[in-house]
């Protein structure tokens, strides 16, 4: 992986450049001291490491637009950056950019319940928007693993998912509106408190943008009315292709279950020496099924889910009798990542997404694929949404690990694409995967795409070097190519 | 010379968008051309002589058909030409549907029926739309020809993708004139076993729209939140329903069996103070929100319509200052988040002015005029006018798709 080679004309300027941000932003909100700037050299792909040229800090919009106006200006790049937990580096710093830190926009500006909706700043993290309207019954849906340090600045720049994406949607279906601010410095507003935005659906092009397009600045988000209750089933299954039987014959019985979540043998393992929470450990595969929504719903559900594992050869089946241990079902699945950190020095999590009905074939090649590198892998998968995470385990402090899990980790990816599914579904494409963009887009695919990047950032300054293999000139990208000639079907049916 | 072309796939369609490219002819783009009165008419190109060159017509609809339909999956893939009904109807035999809930428009424009393409295109989603989300939130791929003739494709068959930028969000809702579309992916969802609707009549329309935010701020997942002012509601076919003398104000409560009944229960109970509460059965549920969701109530007439998109406990609000200025008469749904206006008077700009204003001055949203005559459809915005940072932007992003400005153009903005 290589990012964009830094221009040392921009480095040589370091000290002008400074100095003329500290005419538009207090001099505490800019970082310069190496020791400081090392703080900002990674996000949640630790694999890669850049220390950024200068950080801002800034605490107004108008300074954002601003800083943005005068990089625009000075051909100098911006790395946007939310709580620095992307796992595909999308906030990985450039050594001639400047890395903008949203953290101090971290104000909840409304909420208004009467119109179920919210307007946050975006540095203000996902989880404290769901305990700021707690109160009053309410929550906000998307739920990423990170949720309690993420940003939703972040969440929106990625699209961000979680364990209940089946039912209630990404990050995507749960926003109103946005402010921000264009790399030239504009400022501009979409939506707001009304539920279809108007033209055309820039709201949802700047959901998992990647920090490419352009700095958001405000949120409004969809808040939601919190379920009465919520109830959670624990079905073991010898393989992992019943289990992936069951999730199907949930759905096709019309149930859309609030989450579901499937574990493999190795991972319930992993997770059950580390939170013991009693998950079976004879079992192939592990199936949480929950179920939310009015009482009298919940209770009837769970008697069709638990006939259906039944039909489907469930070899162990447990409904949680409370709140408690509800929670503690969840448990062992939200402690799988760290529960795999403790069997192995390091570890790798894949993000890909493949249709459910592929699954006994995809892991049935992953296990071949994991006999090839000599890498071990277990497996947590969103099961409703077809969502895989494969975490492989390596120790970079042997030589030639590191590649040897990322490549396995490209093969994985590959082979989703490969049987109908894409290369990430929730952590987005950053440096991670951009060069294997390729594999599911044509040049003329990637093309249009990185167009649409000009149209907002004619001079590529934000976030170069991500999510596109190939950086591609504006201009040289504009060009039409006509073919001059005479009307080609003779044939075809007119009216 | 106008021609109406007929593509049999897309790359019959690609070579004609090169061909219009490089004679810089305008194509207009239909499906079943069933909603040709929705948007502005397409704007003709000046020719070489002074004279305007119309343009030709691409009908899209042999590019049709399910290619694929896995119940259990919950995914669709078919052409934009195919029949919305048809899909409806398929999707129905697996007792699933379009979550959304389309409307269909046609009957507005004195037609029938609708394409999938065209309904994506114009992104139209019916009451559902507060529980379900619009119509661009269920679809997770589109392919298509851009403006370059180029054969494009975006997002795939699964729900959770994040792959680089989401352009089939920006192609649905952006009525053609960025890409031909070909063939969409649509997420499918099951259809409820069971319906009730719950009314209560005679409420004014801000007690109406209280009652509304109240059953949807509840945990008892209303899946429609209406009213219908006497004037509206006396239009409505259903009999049990319509009421010359009195407004209605409607919920509605779908899923299984049990749970219907005793959300149906709770919501009664948290309503009672806003007046009695009846509950509709299913059969006459279904009537009252396919009225209610294809504009029947203004359905069979040629006055011009608005659609407006606002903050909901503003709506009342809004059409009450819109009525002080202006003679003509509104439905809420979306809890009062959309509202469908009638004026019952000519104006040049068919209150364009007014109607916006008031919006404006009144939390923001948005109003498209959904019927009018062509001359007048010409002459005023037919969608929202965009601030200029973002009229900019937008036609930043229709040049990136179609640079000569060959689809649809003028159908959105006048630029565009």
């Amino acid at each position: 992986m290589k990012m964009p080679e830094p221009d040392k004309a921009v480095i040589e300027r370091r000290e002008e450049i400074i100095s003329s941000l500290m005419k538009f932003v207090p001099s505490e909100s800019i970082i310069s001291e190496k020791k400081e700037l090392s703080v900002y050299e990674s996000d949640g792909l630790t694999a890669y490491r850049q220390v950024p040229m200068i950080v801002v800090l800034p605490e107004t919009v108008e300074q954002i637009s601003q800083v943005l106006s005068y990089c625009y200006n000075n051909n100098v790049k911006i790395v946007p950056r939310g709580a620095g937990t992307s796992l595909s580096g999308g906030a990985l710093p450039l050594a001639d950019g400047i890395t903008l830190g949203l953290g101090k926009f971290n104000k909840i500006l409304e909420i208004d319940y009467d119109n179920r909706c919210a307007r946050v700043q975006p540095g203000v993290t996902n989880l404290s928007i769901s305990e700021a309207v707690k109160g009053h019954g309410f929550y906000y849906a998307p739920d990423p693993s990170s949720q309690i340090a993420c940003t939703i600045g972040g969440n929106v720049a990625e699209n961000s998912g979680g364990v209940h994406c089946l039912k209630y949607g990404l990050t995507t279906n749960n926003i109103l509106g946005l402010q921000m601010v264009l790399p030239d410095g504009e400022i501009v507003s979409l939506g707001g408190k009304h539920m279809d935005s108007e033209g055309y659906d820039l709201l949802g092009l700047m959901t998992g943008s990647e920090g490419l397009l352009g700095i958001i600045t405000e949120v409004t988000v969809r808040i939601l009315s919190r379920p009465t209750s919520a109830n959670a089933l624990m079905i073991g299954f010898d393989s992992s292709e019943q289990a992936g039987k069951c999730v199907a014959n949930i759905i096709a019985d019309g149930i859309i279950p609030g989450g579901m979540e499937m574990m493999d043998g190795p991972a319930i393992e992993a997770a059950e020496a580390f939170v013991k929470v009693g998950y079976p450990l004879n079992v192939g595969a592990l199936l949480l099924v929950e179920l939310d929504g009015p009482f009298e719903e919940v209770n009837f559900l769970i008697d069709r889910v638990k006939e259906i594992a039944n039909s489907q050869g469930a070899v162990s089946l447990r409904v949680s009798r409370n709140e408690e241990e509800r929670e503690q079902f969840w448990a062992g699945r939200k402690a799988a990542f760290p529960a795999i950190g403790r069997l192995t020095p390091d570890y790798y999590c894949v993000d890909g997404t493949i249709p459910r009905s592929k699954l006994p074939e995809v892991l049935a090649r992953m296990s071949e694929l994991s006999k090839t590198y000599g890498l071990k892998v277990a497996n947590v998968f969103h099961a409703g949404d077809g969502n895989l995470h494969p975490l492989i385990m390596y120790d970079a402090n042997n030589p030639g690990e590191l590649e040897r899990a990322e490549n396995f980790g490209s093969d994985i990816l590959k082979l989703c694409v490969e049987v109908g599914g894409v290369l990430t579904g929730e952590h987005g494409v950053g440096v991670e995967k951009r060069d294997l963009m390729g594999v599911m887009f044509s040049e003329i695919d990637l093309n249009q795409q990185q167009r649409v990047k000009c149209a907002f950032d004619p001079h590529q300054i934000l976030n170069p070097g991500k999510v596109f293999p190939t950086l591609h000139r504006c201009a040289e990208l504009g060009r039409v190519h006509i073919h001059k000639g005479k009307m080609p079907f003779p044939d075809i049916p007119r009216f | 010379m106008t021609e109406v072309l007929k593509p049999s796939d897309s790359s019959q369609l690609e070579d004609m968008v090169k061909w219009a490219i490089a004679d810089d002819i305008p194509l207009e783009i239909v499906g079943l051309a069933t909603k040709r009165g929705l948007g502005r008419p397409i704007i003709g190109k000046q020719g070489n002589i002074g004279n305007l060159v119309i343009g030709h017509t691409i009908d899209l609809s042999s590019l049709s058909g399910v290619s694929l339909y896995e119940p259990d999956e919950l995914v669709l893939t078919a052409g934009a030409g195919t029949r919305v009904s048809d899909i409806e109807d398929l999707l129905e035999s697996e007792g699933q549907q379009l979550a959304f809930e389309p409307i269909h428009m046609a009957k507005l424009y004195g037609n029938e029926g609708g394409s999938l393409g065209g309904l994506i295109a114009c992104n139209l989603t019916g009451p559902r739309r507060i529980k379900a989300g619009a119509a661009r939130d269920h679809v997770l791929g589109i392919k298509g020809v851009s403006g370059r003739g180029e054969y494009i494709k975006s997002g795939g068959r699964v729900v959770k993708n994040v792959t680089g930028y989401d352009l089939s969000k920006l192609m649905t809702g952006s009525y053609g004139t960025l890409a031909a579309l070909t063939e969409i992916t649509l997420k499918v969802l099951p259809a409820p076993e069971n319906t009730s609707t719950l009314v209560i009549f005679g409420l004014d329309e801000k007690t109406a729209q209280r009652a509304l935010s109240t059953a949807i701020n509840s945990s008892h997942e209303v899946s429609g939140a209406a009213h219908l002012p006497a004037r509206s509601s006396s239009e409505l076919s259903l009999g049990d329903i319509r009421n010359e003398n009195s407004s209605v104000t409607a919920l509605r409560v779908e899923g299984f069996r049990p749970s219907v009944v005793a959300r149906c229960e709770s919501l009664i109970k948290l309503l009672k103070n806003f007046g009695a509460v009846e509950k509709i059965n299913k059969e006459n549920s279904i009537v009252f929100w396919k009225d209610v969701c294809d504009v029947g109530p203004y359905k069979e007439r040629k006055d011009p319509l608005w659609r407006m998109s606002v903050t909901p406990t503003m709506a009342p609000t809004i059409v009450e200052k819109i009525n002080s200025l202006i003679a003509g008469c509104a439905f809420y749904d979306w809890g009062g988040g959309l509202v469908w206006y009638k004026l019952d008077e000519y104006m040049s700009d068919s209150g364009a002015t007014i109607i916006r204003d008031v919006i404006n001055a009144n939390g923001g949203g948005h109003a498209t005029l959904v019927r009018a005559e062509d001359s007048i459809r010409s002459q005023t915005d037919v969608f929202h006018p965009q601030t200029l940072a973002l009229a900019k932007l937008t036609a930043r992003i229709k040049n990136s798709f179609d640079p000569q400005r060959i689809l649809n153009p003028g159908r959105m903005y006048l630029e565009v």
